[in-house]
């Protein structure tokens, strides 16, 4: 492997590791509160996808509005999915909210063959982000080089606004402890609004990013990257931010090596197996803070 | 209502059933909706019962459902297609030497199936059983994940035949062969789980630390159900493979075990019997009764809004998601069906109906 | 009167994190005795019993049954720099039994936040306890080949339920029963386990002073019919007093006193434990 094609690769490595990490912020943040695996973020993230298409090729609107309008919506599914499935189910045992995750889940991805059919669709082109640019010898779009950027900047800011705001020491708080926080009159229900709003946010910056090199999108286009993000939040320990950051680059970089060398087709398969190693050896990942049950 | 009676009673209702089954499978034509609607909710059943020994039983929240019955499937089918079928399955990459000549008969392919799912349960079990409830579910996620994704890699190509899968699977020696596999595999899970082990695997969905606390190894005995229900599992994959014919990775989608975990759910975690009506509900319901949502309709000129392809499982799901989070303990609860709760519950619902109508009941209560 | 012992914990420290939940503790209970463990909340009483039962792990020291070893550990890996207690280096082995083989070996317990199995029945509770000593494995047990087995195990079981007086709620929900019999039903299934030492972890708690004391005569009668040796948590000072014959004093982790009841009640350091002392 020549230099330059190391560090096109490292470069694209890089990229798909900034856009896991955006998406599993939102596993992670939704976990540390809820201690729920958000089984529907991914689907969440797919239908992002569609919005964007739905806004540029339906309605032909510039792509710098549809962006709002598509993190717009993408938000408000999410929040009503918050309140629909999980509110309701917030006394009742992790196993039903789990199910009800799943239930949505499945909901999104036949909703989405329904409204959109299961064929696959063309991602919009955004002129913007799909010119090439050339530092040195290596070439990419330009997707590729800001999304580390973007990324940065975000978690720069989420975490500015955790350990800064009142609302970033409420989230705090009650991933701490749910039912103390509670008595202590953080309003919960607002926390958690806050929390899937960041994460729906995120997910659909990720979106964006990650659907602009790729040619389409279908139903189920959201159901693997959701699950290799999660692993990348697990990797990092779950509820750490930094975790799921630094999780999600290291997939990523190792996915796009594994796929240079020419195993593409296990490139997946290590995500897992990374996944069962992680939680045999320290099941709470790199930054995860170990919970003890009292007898 | 005494033992006997009891007895005679399940005598009679089982003879019904197969009496009903031998009217369908006489008075229908072989290519009748019903017949193989019928065989997929008895195969459903045992996958669900299967999974239910995990979730609902031990208290072990399992997703590898699917990949545990990829792994029966693709046994089955591997022991036993037959010798001379085998260079146009495997056209492409030609068959492992070590297979050309192998075809073993169903019936002995079936217990291979489950004894090679129960056997990568016992290899991955001991790791993965240590951790606790979410990430267990994650861990026999990936580990599905992983069945499916190496089935189809090229490494296996002489065995699974990669991305082409498996075809030419023998199929079901009568039509009653499938009800027959399955009542006898879902009559050992109830005696299993009527049993003293079948009590420790409660204690321990129940509480951990007690369960402990009483002696019951947590290690063996979460290893023991692990593996059983994937035993079952991989039957019910063989099963699969041979109501189908054949069989591809991605027959054994993350969506399957997703399928057969809202079953449970709604025939009620922790029971067999809701399990086994669910499945038969809800495979009607989705190959069946609801079809005609995903063909567009006309009433007169009037275009039925909605109707088009896809919107049955819309229509589906929706149903899971209100049973999901109004209705949670499902149509069994934890409950099993037994002759008692149906005599208890006619006179129940008769001393309403007496308490109703004070006027013509005479004695409400006697 | 040859005494004859049944528990010995050796010197148990138990340090979670920097601190230090039970501190060297020693502490004896021989064959057919009541003894009481008390202390202030927070004590470190029920800490103790984890590291008797092989819930925790002890950070150092030893606990032997019959003069058997059955747990001993000594700081490792991170407790190494962070280990603040005693007799550090007075024991070199790791050997921890997990709570079910230390339950086959005959200790039972019952738990301070009733620990039944909710969703049974409360004969299936009880049954549960019996499964340990089936001797008939998956297979038989599932094709019904052990069946005089499971009949002398529900025929046991029915006889503790009458002795406990709960033979009428055998059918109900575990739940379902009122606070006292909950309780009761602990013991009986701690009891089922055939335990020679039985472990309760304040069993008048929540009772009523009559029901309490009920409950004192109870402890009495069944250590007799059992054959058992008992140690117990409470907090009921009228129920350790009238029954216990040796008291354990915890505070803050550590042994303050021990004795028999009149010792204990006039001992400076347990009246200053319990009430403060005026500076």
């Amino acid at each position: 492997m020549t230099l330059t094609a190391f560090f096109q690769y490292c470069l694209v490595g890089i990229s798909i590791g900034g856009i896991y990490a955006l998406i599993a912020i939102g596993y992670t943040m939704v976990y540390g509160i809820l201690r729920l695996i958000n089984f529907a973020h991914g689907d969440i993230f797919m239908m992002a996808a569609y919005f964007m298409i739905f806004a540029m090729v339906d309605f032909m609107i510039p792509w710098y509005i549809s962006m709002i309008i598509m993190i717009v919506s993408t938000i408000v599914l999410g929040v009503v999915i918050e309140k629909l499935a999980y509110k309701p189910l917030r006394n009742a045992p992790r196993m039903s909210i789990m199910i009800s995750a799943i239930g949505v889940s499945y909901l999104l991805q036949n909703l989405a063959t329904y409204l959109f059919s299961a064929l696959p669709k063309q991602y919009p082109q955004i002129p913007i982000l799909n010119k090439t640019i050339t530092i040195g010898e290596v070439s990419t779009s330009i997707a590729t080089f800001i999304t580390p950027i973007i990324t940065i900047v975000f978690v720069v800011l989420l975490m500015m606004l955790i350990k800064y705001t009142k609302v970033g020491m409420a989230m705090r708080a009650v991933s701490k402890d749910f039912e103390t926080a509670q008595l202590m009159g953080i309003q919960i229900n607002n926390v958690i609004t806050v929390t899937f709003i960041i994460g729906c946010f995120l997910a659909a910056v990720g979106s964006m990013l990650y659907f602009t090199p790729r040619p389409s999108v279908f139903p189920l286009a959201g159901s693997l990257p959701g699950l290799k993000c999660f692993i990348a939040a697990v990797f990092g320990g779950i509820g750490s931010i930094p975790g799921a950051v630094l999780g999600g680059l290291i997939i990523g970089i190792c996915e796009t090596f594994i796929k240079a060398f020419g195993y593409s087709e296990f490139s997946d398969v290590f995500t897992f197996v990374l996944l069962i190693a992680v939680l045999m050896i320290k099941p709470t990942g790199l930054f995860g803070e170990k919970m003890a049950e009292k007898v | 209502m005494n033992k006997k009676t009891k007895f005679i009673c399940t005598l009679v209702l089982i003879a019904i059933g197969a009496g009903l089954l031998v009217f369908i499978d006489q008075a229908t034509p072989s290519s009748a909706m019903i017949r193989s609607v019928l065989q997929l909710s008895a195969i459903y059943s045992l996958a669900a019962v299967s999974m239910n020994m995990l979730n609902g039983f031990t208290g072990l929240f399992s997703l590898g459902q699917a990949g545990f019955m990829a792994v029966g499937a693709y046994t089955f089918a591997v022991f036993t297609i037959p010798v001379a079928s085998k260079p146009t399955v495997y056209y492409l990459y030609g068959v492992a030497d070590a297979l050309a000549n192998v075809a073993l008969p169903p019936a002995a392919g079936i217990v291979v199936a489950g004894l090679m799912a129960a056997l990568l349960a016992a290899v991955i079990g001991a790791p993965v059983l240590r951790l606790k409830s979410d990430y267990f579910a994650i861990a026999t996620l990936g580990f599905a994940e992983i069945v499916r994704i190496l089935v189809a890699s090229s490494v296996f190509n002489r065995i699974t035949n990669g991305s082409l899968g498996l075809k030419c699977i023998p199929g079901f020696g009568s039509y009653y062969t499938p009800f027959i596999v399955v009542f006898i595999c879902i009559a050992i899970i109830v005696l299993l789980m009527n049993s003293t082990y079948g009590r420790a695997f409660k204690a321990i969905r129940e509480d951990e630390i007690a369960a402990e606390a009483m002696g019951i190894n947590l290690a063996s005995h979460k290893q023991m159900s692990f593996i059983a229900s994937s035993f079952f599992a991989g039957i019910s994959g063989a099963l699969m493979a041979m109501f189908l014919g054949a069989i591809t990775s991605t027959t054994f989608p993350l969506m399957l075990t997703y399928n057969i975990l809202l079953i449970i759910v709604i025939g009620g975690m922790g029971s067999i019997t809701g399990s086994i009506i669910a499945s038969f509900l809800v495979t009607f319901a989705k190959e069946w009764w609801l079809r005609f949502l995903d063909v567009e309709h006309f009433i007169g000129d009037f275009h039925v809004p909605l109707l088009r392809t896809g919107f049955r499982m819309v229509v589906f799901s929706v149903i899971l998601m209100v049973v999901v989070l109004f209705w949670s303990r499902g149509i069994m609860g934890q409950k099993e069906f037994t002759w008692d709760g149906l005599y208890g519950f006619f006179r129940k619902l008769k001393n309403k109906r007496q308490e109703k109508s004070p006027v013509g009941g005479g004695a409400a209560n006697d | 009167m040859t005494k004859e012992n049944i528990l010995r914990v050796c010197d148990a420290t138990m340090q979670f994190g920097g601190v230090v939940a039970v501190n060297n503790l020693n502490l004896e209970v021989n064959k057919g005795e009541i003894i009481g463990l008390i202390g202030p909340n927070g004590a470190g009483k029920t800490t103790a019993f984890n590291v008797i039962t092989g819930v925790y792990a002890p950070t150092n020291g030893a606990v032997e049954l019959n003069g058997k070893r059955i747990v001993e550990n000594f700081p490792q890996g991170k407790m190494k720099q962070l280990y603040k207690g005693q007799n550090n280096g007075k024991y070199t082995k790791s050997h921890l039994l997990t709570p079910d083989k230390i339950t086959k070996l005959g200790v039972a317990r019952t738990f301070q936040n009733i620990r039944l199995f909710k969703n049974l029945s409360v004969f299936e509770n009880v049954l549960i306890a019996k499964h340990m000593h089936a001797k008939g494995n998956i297979f038989s047990a599932t094709f019904q080949l052990n069946r005089k087995e499971e009949q002398r195990m529900r025929e046991e079981t029915l006889e503790l339920l009458v002795l406990l007086g709960l033979e009428k709620n055998k059918d109900d929900m575990s739940t379902s029963l009122p606070y006292g019999k909950q309780r009761h039903l602990e013991i009986a299934r701690a009891l089922a386990t055939n335990p020679s030492l039985l472990l309760l972890d304040e069993p008048a708690a929540g009772m009523n002073p009559q029901e309490s004391d009920e409950l004192m005569h109870f402890v009495g009668r069944i250590r007799d019919d059992f054959n058992l040796s008992i140690l117990m948590i409470e907090h009921h000072m009228q129920v350790v007093m009238g029954i216990c014959e040796r008291i354990y004093v915890l505070d803050y982790g550590t042994l303050i006193a021990e004795g028999n009841p009149e010792t204990i009640q006039n001992d400076p350091k347990v009246i200053e434990a319990y009430l403060g002392v005026d500076d």
